[in-house]
């Protein structure tokens, strides 16, 4: 059990080693931006988000947000998960 | 991989992550025509550490693609191999610690191998293979598809060196009943929300000659970022099931139900020509990603070169598939009207990069479209037209390189 808490933590050394290597990915100043942000950079770099842009649209957005939260556990509060599908379909789709 | 990175990793503790070096901005990045323009934006020529710089496509989790021009040569140098992770939390994996643990209710003698084990305990297997992203070339999908949007270039050619899954089990012992092998490496979620990596394969392709423990590639360890100190080796399957930094290997009496078989890496029933199956995973939809489709890459000319009327002109390029071997590489100067066999070079075995080459004089001015299509020993060949599907897996559309001719 020991052993397993020091591996869990020194995991979590890297992973934030990882981060502060990390070139930030500056997106689009515009509302939702700082939602987006805190629910989405915590698993992975904002370049997920530019990498596919412009071909989404707003039905592509939510599938993929809905996805995150259903298949991958991202803990989006149902509250917040329409201001990031709108900023996503909005700044890095086709708008529509 | 820097002193203080070795000197941890060969005191076993882990080593800090990787340092990204930027090289250059993402206009000098050798990125293949046709991905949406977010790719270009944000991809970007950078060595992860103990590698060359790559196409950088995302940060973290680190999705790295290897530039065309390495495939001009058939083994796909380590350094400059392709990275692929799904999850952000990639520990680095110290070899005196590592440990293979084999077990699950479908074994009876669980084993815990070192890798000194692995390497003097089992015969030692080599085997010339192609590892293939399922979704290599996904970012050309019309209409473009989600997903890291890569270009050619999430493959690679190796010699690997390791044990067969089927001795190892073997040593552990199956009882009846198995009929899944699952298997998980160290890379892991940040989120405990999140579905940990874990595949499974069908006994029968676990069992299969060809199916390694993988402990070499190249001659060399396996760079971190492919999977240290040992990964599966699928030869012929997609490299979804190739587990890096695998960890343990379990037998199951049943379908193993985790989100990475039962949602992702699966397409369309029937769409496209697959012969290998795999039945315990199989719905009336859809079914796993099994093996590779048939495909090529022509590596010269470039595109976008001129020659002079008149000129020989040299085209070469690679050819591989699922496993069967490839029968016949097919070249049209004309933009598809006209096919002419190519000559097929040095064969590493079927699961190999096999070379092709074909000559010809430049006849008339202007641009010309050079097309390969590789065939495979079953009759089956590339496509002209995409079978679309939504995850943008199978990409084998056969893809013109223009040059100019004046």
């Amino acid at each position: 059990m020991k052993r397993i808490i020091v591996i869990s933590l020194l995991t979590l050394f890297a992973a934030a080693a990882v981060a502060a290597q990390e070139k930030p990915v500056v997106l689009k100043d515009a509302p939702g931006r700082a939602t987006v942000e805190n629910f989405c950079a915590g698993c992975h770099s904002l370049d997920y988000v530019r990498i596919n842009a412009p071909f989404m649209n707003k039905q592509g957005w939510t599938a993929e947000v809905n996805k995150m939260i259903q298949a991958f556990g991202a803990p989006i509060e149902a509250k917040d998960v329409g201001m990031i599908i709108d900023y996503l379909s909005v700044n890095y789709g086709t708008g529509g | 991989m820097d002193r203080r990175q070795f000197l941890q990793a060969s005191t076993g503790a882990l080593a800090l992550a990787p340092l990204s070096a930027r090289t250059s901005f993402a206009a000098d990045a050798p990125l293949t025509a046709g991905l949406p323009q977010g790719a270009y934006e944000i991809a970007g020529l950078e060595a992860l550490a103990g590698k060359r710089p790559l196409i950088k496509l995302t940060t973290r989790p680190p999705n790295y693609e290897t530039p065309a021009s390495y495939f001009s040569s058939l083994i796909t140098p380590n350094d400059a191999f392709f990275v692929r992770y799904h999850l952000a939390n990639i520990p680095r994996v110290d070899a005196n610690t590592w440990r293979l643990q084999v077990g699950g209710p479908g074994v009876e003698t669980p084993l815990a191998l070192s890798l000194a084990d692995l390497q003097r305990n089992f015969e030692a297997v080599e085997i010339t293979a192609v590892c293939q992203c399922s979704g290599n070339r996904r970012g050309l999908s019309e209409p473009h598809v989600p997903g890291v949007q890569w270009g050619v270039g999430a493959m690679g050619n190796a010699v690997w060196r390791g044990a067969r899954l089927k001795d190892i089990l073997a040593k552990a012992g199956l009882a009846k009943g198995t009929v899944e092998i699952v298997y998980n490496g160290t890379d892991g979620p940040p989120l405990t929300t999140t579905p940990d990596f874990v595949k499974s394969l069908p006994l029968w392709k676990a069992m299969d000659e060809n199916t390694l423990i993988a402990y070499e590639m190249n001659g060399q360890p396996l760079p971190h970022f492919n999977g240290f100190p040992a990964r599966l080796i699928v030869p012929g399957w997609t490299a979804t099931y190739w587990m890096k930094h695998i960890v343990s290997i379990e037998a199951s009496p049943k379908s193993f139900d985790g989100f990475w078989m039962k949602g992702a890496y699966r397409i369309p029933s029937g769409a496209f020509p697959i012969v290998q199956r795999f039945a315990t995973q199989e719905t009336d939809v859809n079914t796993p990603i099994t093996e590779t489709v048939v495909n090529s890459l022509i590596t010269a000319p470039a595109e976008g070169r001129r020659f002079q009327i008149g000129q020989t002109i040299d085209v070469a390029g690679i050819a591989w598939d699922g496993g069967y071997g490839i029968r016949a590489v097919e070249v049209s100067v004309d933009a598809g009207i006209n096919w002419r066999p190519a000559t097929l070079g040095k064969d590493d075995g079927r699961f190999a990069f096999r070379p092709w080459s074909y000559r010809f004089q430049a006849a008339a001015r202007g641009a010309a479209k050079i097309m390969a299509r590789a065939t495979n020993r079953i009759g089956q060949t590339q496509v002209e037209t995409l079978i679309f599907n939504g995850a943008g897996y199978h990409n084998n559309v056969i893809r013109p390189t223009t040059i100019m001719v004046a």
